[in-house]
């Protein structure tokens, strides 16, 4: 590629096109072809003539990758022209890459599957060849300017149009993602999306979206939370989604707790997986279960708030001496912490002391909720459609974590937030300031230990049974790397972080031996490629790149439209 | 208004301040000298609170203020820019206003002050949106000063000012430090550049390894022989 200057990139421009679009048909039309001569192998791409549900996807792409190549040709972009909004040739590149990786994956998957390369038909081979040829045109196309759509005015209700459709969308793929009940086929699907997702980004798309996302912030909450209210509906009974999707739940309400600890006062803490567990062992022994070591059963609101408590009290417990302590000192004692944590619930077994936890075998037996006699173990019809035992437990953590974000996002914009974020950016300045920094971090502790006691307290009746080795230090580092790998400060990326690493190792369980091992070069390839995770903190995105000429020139640019909106006297512009 | 009598601070056992006495009074601006490691941001950070005493006394406005947490000498009425600026680079000239009025319960109030900064310096007024890091040293500076201004003290402390900027633009941060002292603001100044601070200065103490040499009015220091050789390069 470096060989290639932009002079003979211009040159080889129509060719590359040329090129690039017929093998993207090339590569559409070879779903019309077997890719697999065994049926079992991904989702039954055996068929002649009669593509499989993933196969309409990369047909889908195909397509997609053609109008990207052939369009401008008829078009002919010129700069200043609405044809240049989207960056044509980059999304071009991106596309022809996902032409290529997907067959890859498919061969490699249908050779693991199906017991050897012999099983992969002819179908695949055409995709393979084709994606190789489009990816070389799409190498020697010229880079294209950056896309522009962010800056297209948008009518509010197509902004909203585009919103719940991103929405539909978004509740599409997860339903089909989630159905997808081999591991091969729902990686070759995660390489689908993450490659449309890049084309997508590439062409522009998301910064217009970002611009919708942003001027109807309140649609946008409202379409999520409506489209995860919605997803039981689109399972119809089917419990192993149901219990991955509230697990997914239970672990980003976890990690938004740690998330007002890390991101926004910037406290490492390693043994946050404690307070979940402080929280679970709480609702567990108030359970009821016959295995319960409390006599007593209040109605679960206030044992929700005793959970929560009890986890912040310990959060007080361990941060009142070990604050004064700062960054790898913390970390450590949190690690410390996080273990004894463990041992002392492994302890509690009354052959030393009193018997609160049975020790190692924990608290089994754990009744299901019930509120006003709407019993959350019993499977319901709502609307026709069957809601099961995890579905209900499902909604009562969604309506929880919505509590959660409320309070997150609240406490980020107040004066207390304020404070938190002064501390992390530099303490000394933040108590010169007079920011009580150490009263603000023991909130921050309490409070995220009491979020994460919350949680914890709906997980021991999900879960059914409440034992000490769910709660080792392989789960805090797991915490920590979806509040990292998502975004700190962030509500959302801590979330989508959350959703990635609780849902990959359940829909992947083959790979579930090295699962460290991939997360571990997932990490060392986000800190170097995009270390404000996944979707990035305002503040926090400056602090990564504050050198970058980009992020200055945009600053400069913002600055500008800022100027030009609210000062249209010209001379008011310096 | 403040008095400091026979300070002794000490970062681990070594004494960085070794027993000083001086006094500021209301609607002075005194000034302190004094070479690298002479002990004045030692002074400064400990009259914040942020350093312990080990022996010795503070009394602010007639009260004991050793031993009072840092929070709450703010809310007192004593606010510090302190050495190297120290502004939160990620955030935006706003946020850094607003931190610095922290203290501070009264919304409306906190308005009007903000808006006077942006008139004392119009440069930050107009780029009140973006990130402090972004700024040249004289307008960190500006902000370093608005902000410490913003918890509305009765006391500021600013620590050596003029670090790194221009002549030009150290004149222009002394100006202002004059305006805020006739607005009725008290002001200790830590200083190398001897020449620009004593020249406001109603007084000044010459600081040398933790203890103080002599002191005088500023405008005798300029004359004095000690300070002419130390610290204004005659001979």
């Amino acid at each position: 590629m470096m060989t290639i200057g932009s002079e003979s990139r211009q040159r080889f421009e129509l060719p590359a096109r040329i090129v690039g679009g017929v093998a993207a048909v090339v590569a559409a039309a070879s779903v019309l072809l077997s890719w697999s001569y065994d049926p079992a192998a991904l989702d039954d791409m055996s068929f002649w003539g009669a593509p499989s549900p993933l196969q309409f996807h990369y047909l889908a792409l195909g397509a997609l990758a053609a109008i990207l190549y052939l369009l401008p040709i008829a078009l002919r972009p010129r700069n200043g022209s609405w044809t240049n909004w989207v960056a044509w040739n980059t999304a071009a590149r991106f596309a022809s890459f996902t032409l290529l990786g997907f067959p890859v994956i498919a061969v490699i998957a249908i050779a693991l599957e199906a017991g050897g390369l012999i099983n992969v038909d002819p179908g695949a081979w055409l995709a393979l060849g084709a994606g190789v040829v489009a990816t070389l045109a799409g190498v020697l196309l010229p880079t294209s300017p950056e896309p522009a759509m962010h800056r297209i005015k948008t009518h509010p209700v197509i902004q909203i149009l585009a919103i719940a459709a991103g929405m539909g969308a978004l509740l599409f793929a997860a339903v089909f993602a989630l159905g997808l009940q081999d591991a091969g086929a729902f990686l070759l699907y995660a390489g689908f999306a993450a490659g449309l997702v890049l084309t997508l980004l590439r062409l522009g798309v998301f910064g217009w979206l970002a611009v919708c996302a942003a001027a109807n912030k309140r649609v946008l909450v409202l379409a999520a939370f409506f489209v995860a209210f919605a997803f039981p509906f689109t399972q119809n009974g089917s419990e192993a989604n149901m219990s991955i999707a509230t697990q997914v739940l239970i672990f980003g309400a976890t990690a938004l707790g740690l998330n007002i600890v890390v991101g926004l006062v910037g406290l490492l803490d390693l043994g946050y997986i404690a307070f979940l567990g402080a929280g679970a062992f709480t609702s567990a022994v108030l359970s009821g279960s016959a295995f319960a070591t409390i006599n007593w059963t209040p109605p679960f609101w206030l044992t929700v708030l005793i959970s929560g408590t009890v986890a912040s009290l310990l959060g007080l417990l361990i941060g009142s001496p070990t604050l004064r302590v700062s960054g790898d000192y913390l970390a450590i004692v949190t690690l410390a912490f996080g273990e004894i944590f463990r041992i002392t619930m492994n302890n509690l077994d009354g052959s030393d002391g009193p018997n609160v936890t049975n020790g190692s075998d924990g608290i089994p037996g754990i009744p299901d909720l019930n509120f006003f006699g709407f019993d959350f173990g019993a499977t319901h019809v709502i609307f026709g459609v069957t809601i099961g035992r995890f579905a209900n437990y499902f909604w009562l953590m969604l309506l929880i974590l919505a509590l959660i974000i409320v309070v997150f996002t609240n406490l980020n914009r107040s004066r207390i937030g304020r404070g938190w974020v002064a501390i992390r950016e530099d303490e000394l300045a933040a108590e010169a300031m007079g920011v009580n920094t150490f009263a603000l971090k023991l909130l921050a502790f309490a409070t995220g230990a009491f979020l994460a006691g919350v949680a914890g307290a709906v997980k021991a009746h999900h879960d059914v049974s409440v034992t000490p080795d769910q709660y080792v230090f392989l789960e805090s580092a797991f915490l920590l790397a979806a509040v990292v790998l998502g975004g700190m400060g962030t509500v959302m990326g801590v979330l989508i972080g959350a959703t990635i690493l609780k849902l990959l190792p359940e829909k992947l369980r083959f790979f579930s031996d090295y699962r460290l091992l991939l997360f571990g070069l997932l990490l060392v390839f986000m800190m170097r490629f995009r270390p404000e995770g996944i979707i990035a903190d305002e503040r926090r995105q400056l602090e990564f790149h504050a050198t970058d000429e980009e992020l200055a020139e945009e600053v400069e640019e913002e600055l500008v439209t800022y100027h030009a909106h609210y000062n249209p006297d010209p001379k008011g512009q310096k | 208004m403040l008095e400091v009598k026979d300070m002794v601070v000490a970062y681990g056992r070594v004494n960085a301040v070794k027993g000083i006495t001086f006094e500021v009074g209301a609607g002075q601006i005194v000034t302190m000298l004094g070479t690298n490691g002479a002990g004045k941001s030692t002074t400064l950070r400990a009259i914040s609170g942020l350093l312990k005493l080990v022996s010795g006394e503070i009394w602010f406005e007639g009260e004991r203020l050793d031993g009072v947490a840092a929070h709450r000498v703010v809310q007192r009425g004593i606010a510090q820019s302190p050495e190297g600026r120290r502004l939160f680079p990620k955030m935006s000239v706003e946020d850094n206003l607003r931190l610095g009025a922290y203290a501070r319960k009264d919304p409306s109030g906190v308005k009007k002050d903000m808006d006077n900064v942006y008139d004392l310096f119009p440069v930050l007024g107009e780029r009140r949106q973006q990130p402090a890091g972004l700024f040249s040293g004289g307008e960190q500076q500006m902000l370093a000063i608005g902000r410490a201004m913003m918890s509305r003290p009765k006391l500021l402390m600013l620590d050596e000012p003029s670090m790194g900027l221009s002549p030009i633009m150290t004149q222009t941060i002394m100006r202002t430090i004059r305006e805020l002292r006739d607005e009725g603001v008290t002001i200790l100044l830590v200083e190398q550049n001897a020449q620009a601070a004593l020249s406001l200065a109603d007084k000044g103490y010459v600081l040398e390894v933790g203890q103080i040499m002599f002191s005088d009015s500023g405008r005798n220091l300029l004359g004095d022989d000690r300070v002419k050789r130390a610290y204004l390069g005659a001979d």
